[in-house]
């Protein structure tokens, strides 16, 4: 099997499972007891923590553990909402998040909030003008995704943040759950507020997100209970999750650069085979605009879900959209947004690149699609 | 801005008689090792003033720390150019204008020790004044109270113009009026009053008594928490020594003189700290005690409690009232660990009503009575015996640096 989907989900790291399944032997007492097997399981999460720290050059206590990126989401927009409430009542976002913050923000709506939805360009961006302009007094959250995790667009973070020090009351969140470990990201140099992650998308556990909630902001919480995660996420904590995740975190980021390099580097290879094969349209914009995982194209007049299917009787997995919102049929909001018409739109496939791939898989996976795209020409809805 | 010297001033009634020499020696020992990082700085004496000369180190990453030295009362980060007008007066509207906030007032004190210079103080606070005002246009001088005051010191080697003073902690440099013992509890107080007894110049050692299984683990963590944090402050390693006090307090619980359990406690642990400090060369103990605070700390339970050591007792806290306390708790970044919900005395052995009154006598009545029946004597040499000692610096590791296996993370 090519396992071309690492986007939805990636193959952990032998050291990650190893560390999961030590720790879940070895401790498994409740770390909010007070007894030495809780306080020692609470000092793994706490080395944990200190390590998330060190990694993004932040504090140990800015950072908590959620069960995963759609948590982190609902937790980071709900909570920022819920408390800063009584300075006004308007949200920024845009029209390609992934559906734990679109999805969030259609709730909040419909509580009352009024929500910006920012449009993107045909290269799946946001604009910074539209983004000043959209800013009132009263915006109390701009959430912002970093790499779309449909198409792979890059969003000018730094940009955004620069622009939002002119708005001391306004908080940025950040969806990095495609982004980190992948792309170099400054917390506090890009004046991030929240920033929220997922570790099964680097390798590490599903089950275990990761929140950024810079110092001095605090959250109303989702969840009613315990005091664990400074009080913001009830619930006994997931220590071997917790410290698998934080392992997964610094493989990834430790070697990222070389990661980064070398997976631009077949992205490159596997986007020259699809501008050359003329049934197919790449989307998104110039390739340094581009998270390096991700490549994205549409065949314009098929179903994007018969292309998987063949390609997977060949042992090749692919996707359509996103995982999250690929079981229902209409065509993809994140590509009607970037203006790409609904013929566009219906027909995305989405290859997701992992460490373990070579120019030689590159090589199969493109040999695959012209066997495929031949095989499927005749059937195209404008041969018929 | 292009600073190339800091002036530090230190008190001058510190200053006065024999132990002058001493004090500046010592000044200039903390400053060489406090900033032992910053490799290309060298320091220089003159009129009772230490300089020094930066050689192209950042000025605000040595402030952040020169800001905490004991026995600095100012500094100023300085500019030096060449005495000549033109080239001060450059240097004096660069350094107006890259202000922080600009100032509303403002006014020019020149001082020519030079005398070849060719213009006297009084035209030098004009020709630098005018100039600085013709750039500024919101900017006034105010002679009688300024925001900020201009200062130009004209040398024959340079001319020194700075603008601003920062206010270091005061006091006497570290360790240049002997050694102490700290009561060290784990609360808000006490590392206040470790922080100010140092700033007199004190080297301390803390002392933590804990009551395991009474007190949890993390009240000794916490505890250490604190030592670091102070020792932070001293620019030395600082030394804790955690006495068992369980045996100790359980035979008090159970002399059936309930009211007097504080006072009998607190005398137990100034006779224990007593002789920690004979071992250590300490010359006086410094417990965080305010007055009134709580029923151990009225002036009748001070009296009692404190006959119990000949040792001086240093309460720098005495007077504060306890919003004071903790803002200076918050200042030092103790505050936030203080606060941790970890007692470092069970409420078991909490009386329901504490004398605030103790009779002397009669403490000294149920003491004889316990040394009688129960050693009580000789369960203090056993805590003395027992007492762990930590060496602890700031940059010791957290404790859960050392958690689980290092191959997990």
């Amino acid at each position: 099997m090519l396992y071309f989907d690492h986007c939805a989900s990636t193959p952990p790291y032998e050291e990650v499972i190893d560390t999961l399944g030590e720790v879940m032997k070895a401790h498994y007492a409740n770390p909010s007891s007070i007894h030495h097997a809780g306080a020692d399981a609470d000092k793994l999460i706490s080395r944990s923590r200190s390590l998330l720290g060190e990694l993004f050059g932040v504090k140990a206590e800015e950072w908590l553990f959620t069960s995963g990126g759609t948590e982190s989401n609902n937790l980071a927009i709900k909570g920022a909402a819920k408390q800063y409430q009584s300075r006004g009542k308007h949200l920024i976002t845009t029209q390609i998040e992934h559906a734990s913050v679109y999805d969030t923000f259609k709730q909040l709506e419909q509580e009352g909030y009024e929500v910006t939805y920012l449009p993107v360009d045909r290269a799946g961006q946001v604009e910074i003008e539209a983004l000043r302009m959209a800013l009132r007094e009263d915006t109390i959250l701009v959430s912002i995704m970093h790499v779309n995790n449909e198409v792979g667009s890059v969003q000018p973070i730094a940009d955004i943040g620069k622009l939002l020090q002119e708005y001391p009351r306004t908080l940025l969140h950040v969806d990095a759950v495609q982004s980190i470990g992948k792309l170099p990201i400054d917390l506090q140099g890009w004046g991030i507020d929240l920033l929220s992650g997922s570790a099964h998308k680097l390798r590490g556990p599903k089950g275990i997100g990761y929140l950024y909630v810079r110092e001095g902001v605090s959250l109303t919480p989702l969840l009613s209970g315990g005091s664990q995660e400074h009080g913001m996420r009830a619930g006994t904590q997931n220590v071997p999750g917790i410290v698998a995740s934080a392992k997964a975190l610094r493989m990834a980021m430790q070697s990222a650069q070389e990661r980064r390099e070398r997976m631009y580097r077949l992205r490159q290879q596997l986007t020259d085979f699809v501008e050359a094969a003329p049934e197919l349209i790449l989307n998104g914009g110039a390739p340094e605009s581009m998270a390096p995982h991700i490549v994205h194209f549409s065949y314009p007049g098929m179903k994007p879900e018969v292309i998987v299917h063949m390609l997977e009787q060949h042992g090749i997995i692919a996707s359509t959209k996103s995982a999250c919102s690929s079981r229902d049929n209409k065509p993809s909001r994140v590509l009607l947004a970037m203006g790409l018409g609904q013929e566009r739109a219906a027909s995305g496939v989405r290859i997701s690149l992992g460490d373990e791939h070579t120019e030689q898989h590159i090589l199969q996976l493109c040999e695959m699609l012209r066997l495929t795209i031949s095989k499927l020409k005749p059937l195209e809805r404008s041969a018929r | 801005m292009m600073y190339d010297k800091i002036i530090i001033r230190y008190g001058d009634l510190a200053m006065k008689g024999r132990n002058r020499g001493m004090f500046e020696k010592r000044m200039l020992q903390q400053l060489q090792l406090r900033l032992k990082d910053f490799a290309a700085l060298t320091y220089s004496r003159m009129f009772g003033r230490l300089y020094i000369n930066l050689n192209g180190e950042n000025y605000a990453l040595i402030a952040e720390r020169v800001k905490d030295i004991f026995g600095i009362s100012t500094f100023s980060p300085v500019v030096s150019v060449q005495p000549e007008l033109e080239e001060i007066r450059a240097a004096a509207l660069a350094l107006m204008k890259a202000m922080e906030q600009e100032p509303a007032t403002f006014k020019v004190s020149a001082k020519r020790a030079w005398k070849k210079f060719p213009h006297t103080s009084q035209e030098m606070n004009h020709l630098v004044g005018a100039h600085v005002l013709r750039a500024m246009e919101n900017l006034k001088v105010d002679v009688r109270g300024p925001e900020v005051e201009l200062k130009v010191d004209i040398q024959e080697e340079a001319a020194y113009i700075f603008n601003e003073v920062v206010n270091g902690p005061g006091g006497f440099p570290f360790g240049t009026n002997g050694k102490a013992m700290l009561l060290l509890s784990g609360g808000i107080d006490s590392p206040v009053a470790g922080w100010m007894a140092m700033r007199k110049g004190l080297e301390l050692e803390a002392v933590h008594f804990h009551s395991y299984p009474f007190t949890s683990e993390k009240a000794k963590e916490k505890v250490i928490e604190l030592a670091k944090r102070l020792s932070y402050y001293s620019g030395a390693p600082l030394k804790l020594h955690l006495v068992p006090f369980t045996e100790v307090q359980t035979t008090l619980a159970q002399s059936g003189q309930d009211p007097l359990i504080i006072t009998l406690m607190r005398r137990a642990m100034l006779r224990i700290t007593e002789r920690l400090a004979e071992i250590n060369h300490a010359h006086g103990i410094v417990t965080g005690e305010s007055l009134g605070q709580v029923a151990s700390q009225t002036l009748v339970s001070m009296d009692v409690i404190g006959r119990a050591t000949v040792l001086p007792l240093l309460k720098p806290l005495v007077m504060m009232d306890k919003q004071e306390i903790i803002n200076e708790a918050e200042r030092l970044g103790t505050f936030a660990t203080s606060i941790l919900p970890y007692e470092d005395c069970c409420t078991l052995f909490l009386p329901k009503s504490p004398s605030i009154k103790p009779n002397l006598r009669f403490v000294e009545k149920v003491e004889g009575y316990l040394n009688q029946q129960k050693n009580l004597e000789q369960l203090l040499d056993e805590a003395v015996k027992q007492t762990e000692v930590l060496l602890l610096t700031p940059e010791d590791p957290e404790p859960e640096a050392s958690a689980g296996e290092d191959r997990w993370f």
